[in-house]
């Protein structure tokens, strides 16, 4: 069954909240509400997460995974180079000393962990992205937009219940 | 007294931001010509020192760093209160930040690039700057990896490219809000590449929270780490003056200092360049003013202590360059640095000055010549009266090409961040949007409790 994008712009956070109560509470064919929704704000707003539902975040791991393996890679590459020197008179100085080496892995520790995450970010958010089908600049300025997918049959009564809450705007497109 | 009206309409936010970026005042304009001109002097001298040779420059044996090393701290020390405040503000979700980080976070960008050119302008050959980076020469031998030298180089790399990053991903927002209200040509093209396609889904501002807060606590301890490290640079030499154990958090404490008498100095510029005094308001100015103040105590104290731990040490030769410093030939720049430091500070105690912006431009102006005078009087000071004798008859007087890179240093650093204010958002439309909701919302709330009317005063 072909698809379709409904975007519904809201002037505030209450009336999406209520529009997307009402999405979870009404059964509609074709239409998942944990799959197929998407609220786009201007603002970060933490109600919006508690009102979509506990959704997981992976950067954290992005982030230990990268610091770890950027503080490891910084210890060994330093060592590795210092090995170099194994074969010229140390004075009886290690070859490896840790102390003065923990500086210069702190550092790449942390450039790894802050390079990752930000890899992670762009990984986890989807980022670079194309515009969705339906995408107003009013969601950048003011408004708060609730952009659904769902198959053609459900369409008609998604746009009910978006008008139903006052919607500023209903817009509509064939998706694939 | 709000810090922000909070019924300032989000589109008015987009608006006065987005003006911001096509008409400043006419001040813009002028401020950019002579930084200009003054980066035009920074570059004559430097292709008078790179074509006549280091000598011009009035360094010689045992005074190798002159203005140069000082004007490289005193940057590095102005790029920390940008980056590493907006950090720990963040954290400490102080809301009052958001209309002022942004230009803070430039702040520190542009001063980082700025102090990277004296460490190769120094060396007279600016291209044996490859020395300080992690590969081997020819021979096959690696840079010395315990020196602290090094550890310059890579902590600077990691502030600099993580400062970029922070203000970029801080930035993302407001590059799409640019994106979609601007007409055709080439802003539109560079926000549509730069904000990679951001359109404010749950899944995005979810992801966004996370890194962003992941990346400001990485920041803290990485802008406190490579200040220290420039303090290693003087601390662990066995130099006296230099070989201080508090020489780490007072560098910090110095950096935090100078950075902070930079951002009142630049907050007032931009309120008036950019028509911005609906966002930079005065009780957010007095925050900061306060924060400075109590900053400068905290470097007044930490300079107590290396005056007493050096005079109690009954180390001779540190003790002697710090009668040296207080009554030889540099000593009209030390007690400058000493009144301007923290004698001048004193004026942000009073409450009637705290808002008062001609006498806070020109307070937080003497507070950055002192920071840049206490730089000079670290570095100069021990070459002039060094352990050894033969030191003691080079009292150094830096040539006018070494004034006139530092000259040239402040229109080089005017100049990228004149240019950045001018391109991109120099304030963030989206924080201040949450800040004037999240304020409202609190206010409404007061209001419907009746506790609002009890309490007399705002939310916050």
């Amino acid at each position: 069954m072909s698809q379709r994008h409904i975007l519904a712009l809201y002037s505030n956070f209450n009336e999406a909240e209520a529009v997307v109560k009402e999405l979870r509470a009404t059964p509609i064919k074709g239409f998942d509400v944990n799959k197929d929704l998407t609220v786009k704000s201007p603002i970060e707003h933490p109600e919006v997460e508690e009102f979509l539902g506990n959704k997981p975040v992976y950067v954290q791991w992005f982030t230990l995974g990268g610091a770890l393996m950027g503080g490891l890679l910084g210890f060994f590459l330093i060592s590795a180079a210092q090995g170099n020197f194994y074969a010229q008179f140390k004075g009886g100085k290690p070859i490896v000393p840790f102390p003065p080496n923990f500086v210069l892995t702190y550092e790449m520790f942390i450039l790894g962990g802050v390079f990752i995450s930000v890899l992670g970010f762009l990984i986890c958010a989807g980022l670079p992205a194309r515009r969705s089908p339906l995408y107003s600049a009013k969601v950048s300025e003011d408004q708060i937009g609730i952009l659904v997918k769902s198959d053609e049959g459900a369409a008609n009564t998604l746009k009910a219940i978006f008008a139903k809450h006052q919607a500023l705007e209903i817009q509509e497109e064939a998706g694939k | 007294m709000k810090d922000i009206r909070e019924d300032i309409a989000w589109a008015k936010i987009n608006q006065d931001v987005l003006n911001s970026l096509e008409n400043p005042r006419k001040l813009y304009w002028v401020i950019l010509f002579v930084a200009i001109a003054m980066l035009g002097v920074a570059l004559g001298c430097e292709v008078y020192q790179y074509n006549v040779g280091m000598g011009v420059s009035n360094m010689d044996n045992p005074h190798m760093w002159g203005l140069y090393i000082a004007s490289f701290i005193f940057w590095i020390g102005m790029s920390h209160s940008g980056t590493l405040l907006s950090a720990i503000l963040h954290l400490m979700h102080a809301d009052w930040r958001k209309p002022i980080y942004r230009f803070a976070e430039a702040m520190t960008t542009f001063s980082l690039m700025t102090a990277g050119l004296f460490v190769a302008v120094h060396l007279g050959r600016v291209w044996q700057i490859y020395y300080a980076l992690p590969y081997p020469n020819e021979r096959g031998a690696w840079p010395n990896f315990q020196s602290p030298l090094l550890w310059d180089a890579m902590a600077i790399f990691t502030y600099l490219s993580s400062s970029i990053i922070f203000l970029y991903v801080g930035m993302i927002p407001d590059l799409a809000i640019c994106r979609d209200r601007m007409h055709e040509g080439w802003r539109k093209k560079l926000y549509t590449l730069l904000s990679l396609g951001w359109e404010g889904t749950d899944r995005q501002w979810r992801n966004f929270r996370v890194t962003y807060l992941t990346v400001a606590c990485f920041l803290i301890p990485l802008a406190v780490s490579v200040h220290s490290i420039v303090a290693s640079d003087f601390g662990m030499s066995q130099q006296p003056g230099w070989h201080i154990t508090s020489f780490p958090p007072y560098f910090v404490a110095g950096a935090l200092y100078s950075g902070c008498a930079a951002i009142i100095t630049l907050f007032i510029i931009l309120r008036y360049v950019f028509r911005f005094e609906e966002y930079m308001t005065l009780p957010i100015l007095k925050k900061i003013v306060r924060l400075t103040f109590a900053i400068a105590m905290v470097w007044t104290y930490l300079n107590a202590v290396e005056f007493a731990s050096v005079w109690y040490s009954h180390d001779q030769a540190s003790k002697d360059v710090l009668i040296q410093k207080a009554s030889g030939t540099y000593a009209p720049f030390w007690w400058a640095m000493i009144f301007c430091g923290s004698i001048v500070p004193l004026t942000l105690a009073f409450k009637r000055f705290q808002t008062n912006i001609p006498v806070l431009f020109a307070v937080s102006l003497l507070l950055n010549l002192g920071m840049w005078l206490e730089r000079w009087m670290i570095v100069a000071p021990t070459f002039s009266h060094g352990i050894y004798p033969w030191t003691w008859d080079h009292d150094q007087w830096p040539s006018f090409v070494q004034w006139g890179m530092v000259f040239g240093s402040f229109g080089w650093f005017t100049l990228l961040f004149m240019v950045f204010c001018k391109v991109f958002p120099s304030v963030s439309m989206y924080e201040v949007k949450e800040m004037v909701y999240h304020r409202s919302q609190a206010t409404k709330k007061l209001e419907a409790t009746g506790e609002f009317a009890a309490a007399g005063k705002g939310a916050h």
